[in-house]
């Protein structure tokens, strides 16, 4: 039974990958079948692994049968058990959203086989336990993500996506550079050995700061920190919107995930230069994403500017790496999943009905539509954290850390940011929806109940996740206890040495 | 030179200039390096090689008939599909895992036995080989498809630069 299930997640949907490229490309109807099939078997499979992990607590499995540090682990503890299923929920919903907005042409260049091979990846590297076999996992959604952001192969997207190609290509290079450092330091890939190790040893562990700052460099490449996040707004608007959600709503926060996984099980030799980067590059993140999100009147870059807000805010939660603020960072993590994927649908769902993506060009869209409408407010509302809706809780726990180690600045910076937020897509909403009525006569009449399905889903979840977060909230304490307490992570290693 | 062939007033011209020496050991040579490639294939357990550098190996070979003839003789002569070659070695890399899994063990835990033979004496059986069937596919293929569609892009832009003249 752990032997299975650990590695389900990434199981499933390459086989489906495979019998999708072995369909041909002829059957779309089949794609979508066996795709959203496969959307449905991975949640599936992820609730029962989080009901495992709640109960048992971590499930680990060495592949090929190598003992724990040798070979690989596959190891699922809460954090990484609850973000494969926010990512099998999110694929669902968005290659159901596919069906009425890709277009055939680019269902039928393997848009689904590339999605199931992403996806694999993400959880892959959601559950492995190894660093260098991590490395590989974002190799293989990285390339399935090359894919996608050109597929369709229009100008935009082969200029943004050579851009992307190249920024990651790079920051690959250093993971590797990085690998290579932190295993010629400690001589281990094996994560949890490499902390037993660091904690056992009682050196000079200044070398740790070095690979900190590489480590650092290569995921805030990857999740759009301050510095490095100057590809994202452009490669995000290229591609339709159902990748844009995927790479939104996902990619940046396996990122997220790797630098909070590695800073709490490597760097806690000197946290007072790596943690202090970490929360630096999230300030400034934070006021970047701000400036960002107010300035353009286009939505899909408001959306994209949000995210990095949001990638800021988390990792000032993890940057603190106490309990508050990585209970805050985990829960705020998983909400944001949501909370982007549902905004980028509906969204979506306005440009597809009214080929028009200029908030100033757009009003009145109520009259029409009523309920995606308000539905948009409601989802505004969570972004933003108006409480009971998730946001709210996410950003209480940060905060509370914040303003509890002392972070002054940094508190108020992350509360001033909500009301940026707030701003930024209540625009969106008042000029969209309320406002002076635009020519109806020139919407589209497509088909929209599989986007609006799709959109609603994601809101009712998103709700549904706040008025839940009581009773969310030992699962969410148990995820961040492997953050704040990593000698948690690394027991299944006890008695192995 | 193609354009300047067509300027001389001949209508069809060639892609590839014929060449007998080259056709000729391009052939023999090809026969040489598939066997190279599959020692090289069978020797990945304990010594150099395995199934990607001999599936590299496989894609050279068939590239250099490529080299000597063109896309539409190569294409006559082995008439596969790479992407369903590329979806067959997958399915095999994934299958014999998922088949492993029936031992009882976690994933990818290879079985193995030894056999006596009459004439060879001991020979070692390897789940592992199997797997590499797979990847020795995935690489030959995906080898071959990303040269032959430059080609045939190389191809596809040379006769646009040639009617533009």
């Amino acid at each position: 039974m752990t032997d299975i299930l650990p590695i389900l997640p990434m199981l499933v949907p390459f086989i489906a990958g495979i019998i999708l490229l072995a369909i041909g490309r002829t059957n779309v109807f089949l794609h979508r079948v066996v795709a959203s099939l496969t959307g449905l078997l991975l949640i599936i499979i992820s609730f029962f692994i989080v009901a495992y992990v709640a109960r048992y607590g971590m499930v680990v499995t060495h592949v090929g049968n190598w003992e724990a540090p040798f070979g690989i682990s596959v190891v699922i503890d809460m954090l990484a058990a609850l973000l494969v299923l926010a990512t099998a929920i999110v694929t669902l919903a968005v290659v159901v959203y596919s069906f009425q907005s890709i277009g055939a042409a680019r269902e039928k260049f393997f848009y689904y086989p590339m999605i199931m091979f992403m996806i694999s990846g993400i959880n892959g590297a959601f559950t492995t336990g190894d660093i260098f076999n991590m490395f590989v996992f974002f190799e293989v959604f990285l390339l399935s993500s090359y894919v996608l952001i050109t597929l369709g192969g229009t100008k935009i997207q082969l200029q943004e996506g050579f851009k992307y190609f190249l920024v990651n290509i790079i920051a690959s290079n250093f993971f590797v550079l990085a690998v290579a450092y932190l295993y010629s330091a400690v001589g281990s890939l094996n994560m949890a050995d490499i902390h037993n190790k660091l904690a056992a040893f009682d050196g000079d562990a200044s070398i740790m700061s070095l690979i900190a700052v590489v480590m650092l460099f290569v995921f805030a490449t990857k999740a759009g920190l301050f510095p490095f996040y100057f590809w994202l707004p452009g490669s995000y608007f290229a591609p339709p919107m159902p990748i844009m959600t995927i790479f939104g709503a996902l990619l940046t926060k396996v990122g997220v995930y790797a630098i909070a996984r590695v800073y709490s099980l490597f760097f806690m030799d000197n946290t007072g230069l790596t943690h202090q980067m970490l929360m630096l590059l999230a300030v400034l993140t934070i006021i970047m994403g701000s400036i960002g999100a107010i300035a353009y009147s286009d939505m899909k870059k408001i959306i994209i500017y949000n995210i990095l807000i949001a990638i800021g805010i988390i990792i000032a939660g993890i940057a603190m790496m106490d309990e508050m603020g990585t209970i805050g960072a985990t829960y705020y993590l998983i909400h944001d999943i949501f909370i982007k994927a549902g905004l980028f649908f509906l969204i979506g769902f306005i440009i597809y009905r009214t080929g028009e993506s200029d908030i100033t060009k757009l009003g009145g869209l109520i009259k029409i539509h009523p309920v995606t409408g308000w539905m948009f407010l409601i989802a505004a509302f969570g972004l933003a954290g108006v409480p009971p809706l998730p946001g709210f809780y996410g950003k209480l726990f940060i905060v509370t850390s914040l303003f509890e180690n002392g972070h002054m600045i940094s508190g108020i910076i992350v509360l001033l940011s909500s009301l940026v937020v707030l701003y930024s897509v209540i625009r969106i909403f008042i000029s969209v929806f309320w406002g002076e009525s635009m020519d109806f006569t020139k919407l589209k009449p497509i088909s929209y109940d599989k986007l609006l399905f799709s959109s609603f889903l994601m809101v009712i979840i998103m709700v549904a996740f706040g008025f839940g977060a009581d009773f969310l909230y030992p699962l969410f304490d148990s995820a961040a206890q492997s953050l704040y307490d990593p000698a948690s992570y690394s027991v299944y290693l006890l008695g192995v040495e | 030179m193609k354009s300047t062939l067509k300027k001389l007033g001949y209508n069809r011209v060639h892609k590839q200039m014929n060449d007998v020496f080259l056709k000729y050991t391009a052939k023999v040579v090809f026969l040489v390096i598939i066997t190279f490639s599959i020692n090289l294939f069978f020797s990945g357990h304990y010594t150099p090689g395995g199934g990607f550098v001999g599936g590299l190996l496989a894609a050279g070979a068939i590239i250099l008939l490529l080299l000597a003839y063109d896309l539409k003789t190569l294409n006559r002569m082995i008439r596969i599909d790479n992407k369903r070659m590329i979806t067959a070695g997958l399915a095999a890399c994934l299958i014999v895992p998922i088949l492993l899994m029936f031992f009882g063990n976690p994933f990818f835990t290879h079985q193995h036995m030894y056999l006596q033979l009459p004439v060879f004496g001991e020979v070692p059986l390897h789940t592992a080989v199997l797997f590499d069937v797979g990847v020795y596919i995935i690489v030959a293929a995906t080898t071959l498809l990303i040269i032959t569609l430059l080609a045939s892009e190389q191809f596809m832009s040379d006769s646009e630069g040639a009617d533009r003249e």
